[in-house]
């Protein structure tokens, strides 16, 4: 069975800065996959030229076998890949309903129409119904996206997401941020995701990372310093130094 | 109450597009300005035209946050499509004289939109206004067909259906342009309310989002550009049409800076900021140009620093503000 996702050697520069080396990652259907690595390792970057918002120096990208490297951005969302930003990007100035209408409406082509009011799209708005209940946030509907608490906002990240349907979803630092009075609600949602959605998250609670991954990659300095099993990454001395030196130059 | 919030949000989209009863007074006014200066249409249709430049402004500016500085463009475009065609063809009549200063325009829109619209800011401010230049300079280097800056001589306007003729007053000219108002008024609201025009918002709000969610960004922009351009042309070309002139002072710089300065007064992204904000404008521009025929601009500008400093979503974000600050002192 080909892989949900190919990644081949992934190859990055700006000028003489390398910030993505010869990466190799795959992710089958129903992966779940933790990406770490130190502040800079280029964990950012590496979604950033899956998701086509950066264009690789070298190398190829492959969703279910076909060679999205030269796509655009929108077009390879509309192929199945989905993200969420590390910095919410969200239409501030929108109700969280509307927010989510409009992933859906693009997903659909409903965009494409301009005579029809955007209420008469009822199975839109059905839909961008169902994903906010499934996220606890109906109640929030709404409300506008620049008034919700920063918790909140991160589920409406999650729900855009979700509504893509996407086949691959990558997560950049979902809980990033969110007090841990409120973390376990963004954990409950990503541990009950679809089991077919290829996953990719990129986390630095260590803790999050072993509950929820099946396999971990290290990142650092741009290149992938190793894949495992949780059990494998835990136990390698080089994974320790990487991050213990990490610790103790922050200490 | 997860089921209550469920139907009121269900609502919420649904009703947004109905028409709210407070929607007929700029229309209510329009009607009766009619009937308090009916020796005054000649400026009342030049109000209306203004009004339809800027709401088409207002569907890129306001609602897709596409900024601007070239809208004189279409609007010249509309004007001289009207005026050659009378002028050099001998076609004077008036409703498909529109629809083709339309045409062109959306061509025009559309080939241009295509290259400038992968910029954003203010190279594209730079870029749209450059491209307005050029085409003034065009028509410039060809005035022996187009007339330049001395305008073009001999256009003459069939009557209206081929019944009704243009009277002194311009009365006939008012209801033509309210018409024409009103229909055109009606496409922008429908896609202001479509998913399109939501998509649009969308890009204005956040365009980074709107790749992610793998909206075909530029293409939108292209189509929302092309509909605005079309809306513009026809103004150009009513403007011609109720003045039976045009110069190539159409492509001005002041008329792309004054259509922006008409929408910011009024308020963006808001379909009735461009009814206020052109006759605000153009009551100021009357008042002032006969007080100070020099200088007139010198109060336009004032103005405009206040409404930056003092009522920065225009004078309908102003009267939100107020009507905010009045439920509140009342709860």
């Amino acid at each position: 069975m080909t892989a949900a996702l190919e990644v081949r050697n992934l190859h990055k520069s700006f000028g003489a800065l390398q910030v993505a080396r010869d990466i190799d990652l795959t992710l089958e259907r129903g992966a779940r996959h933790a990406l770490i690595g130190p502040n800079g390792a280029g964990k950012t970057t590496l979604v950033n030229l899956i998701t086509g918002v950066l264009r690789p120096s070298a190398g190829r990208v492959l969703l279910a076998g076909e060679d999205i490297t030269r796509l655009s951005q929108a077009a390879r969302t509309r192929r199945g890949i989905a993200r969420t930003f590390q910095i919410n990007q969200l239409f501030r100035g929108l109700t969280v309903l509307e927010n989510v209408y409009l992933a859906v409406a693009e997903r659909t082509r409903a965009c494409d129409r301009l005579w029809r009011p955007a209420g008469a799209e009822r199975a839109v708005i059905e839909e961008a119904l169902a994903h906010l209940d499934a996220l606890r946030l109906t109640d929030d509907a709404l409300k506008l996206v620049r008034e919700l608490p920063y918790g909140r906002l991160r589920l409406v990240e999650i729900a855009i997401a979700l509504a893509l349907k996407p086949k691959v979803l990558l997560l950049d630092e979902p809980a990033a941020g969110v007090p841990s009075s409120e973390s376990h609600l963004i954990l409950d949602v990503i541990g009950a995701l679809d089991p077919d959605i290829a996953i990719l998250i990129i986390e630095h609670d260590m803790d999050v990372v072993f509950r929820f991954a099946k396999r971990i990659t290290v990142l650092v300095q741009g290149a992938v310093l190793t894949e495992g099993a949780p059990a494998e990454i835990a136990a390698d001395e080089r994974v320790r130094a990487v991050y213990l030196g990490e610790e103790a130059r922050h200490g | 109450m997860p089921r209550e919030a469920d139907t009121s949000a269900r609502d919420f989209l649904a009703a947004r597009h109905r028409w709210r009863l407070v929607e007929a007074l700029p229309w209510l006014i329009a009607i009766a300005a009619y009937f308090i200066f009916p020796d005054r249409m000649t400026f009342g249709a030049q109000v209306l035209i203004m009004v339809l430049f800027a709401l088409s402004l207002d569907l890129v500016l306001g609602y897709a946050g596409i900024l601007t500085l070239g809208h004189a463009a279409f609007f010249g475009l509309g004007a001289y499509t009207v005026g050659l065609l009378a002028a050099r063809l001998g076609y004077g009549e008036p409703i498909t004289g529109l629809l083709a200063g339309a045409a062109v325009a959306a061509v025009a829109a559309f080939l241009s939109g295509w290259v400038l619209l992968r910029y954003r800011g203010l190279t594209l401010l730079v870029l749209t206004f450059s491209t307005t230049i050029l085409l003034q300079e065009v028509g410039n280097v060809f005035k022996e067909f187009t007339g330049g800056y001395d305008g073009i001589p001999g256009i003459v306007i069939w009557p209206l259906f081929g019944r009704f003729d243009y009277d002194l007053y311009g009365r006939t000219n008012y209801v033509y342009c309210l018409g024409v108002l009103v229909v055109l008024f009606y496409v922008v609201r429908r896609i202001v309310y479509s998913p399109f025009g939501e998509a649009l918002t969308g890009i204005r709000e956040n365009v980074a989002r709107m790749h992610a969610i793998g909206s075909p960004v530029h293409w939108r922009l292209v189509i929302a550009y092309t509909i605005s351009a079309a809306l513009a042309g026809v103004s150009g070309a009513l403007f011609t049409q109720t003045n039976a002139y045009a110069t190539l002072g159409v492509f001005d710089f002041d008329r792309s800076a004054g259509v922006m300065i008409i929408l910011i007064l009024g308020g963006t992204g808001r379909l009735y900021g461009a009814f206020a904000g052109a006759v605000i404008y153009m009551i100021l521009e009357d008042h002032l140009s006969k007080l100070s025929p020099e200088f007139w601009q010198f109060g336009v500008g004032f103005v405009l620093v206040l409404v930056v400093l003092f009522a920065r979503r225009g004078l309908f974000g102003l009267l939100e503000d107020l009507s905010a600050v009045l439920a509140r002192s009342r709860s």
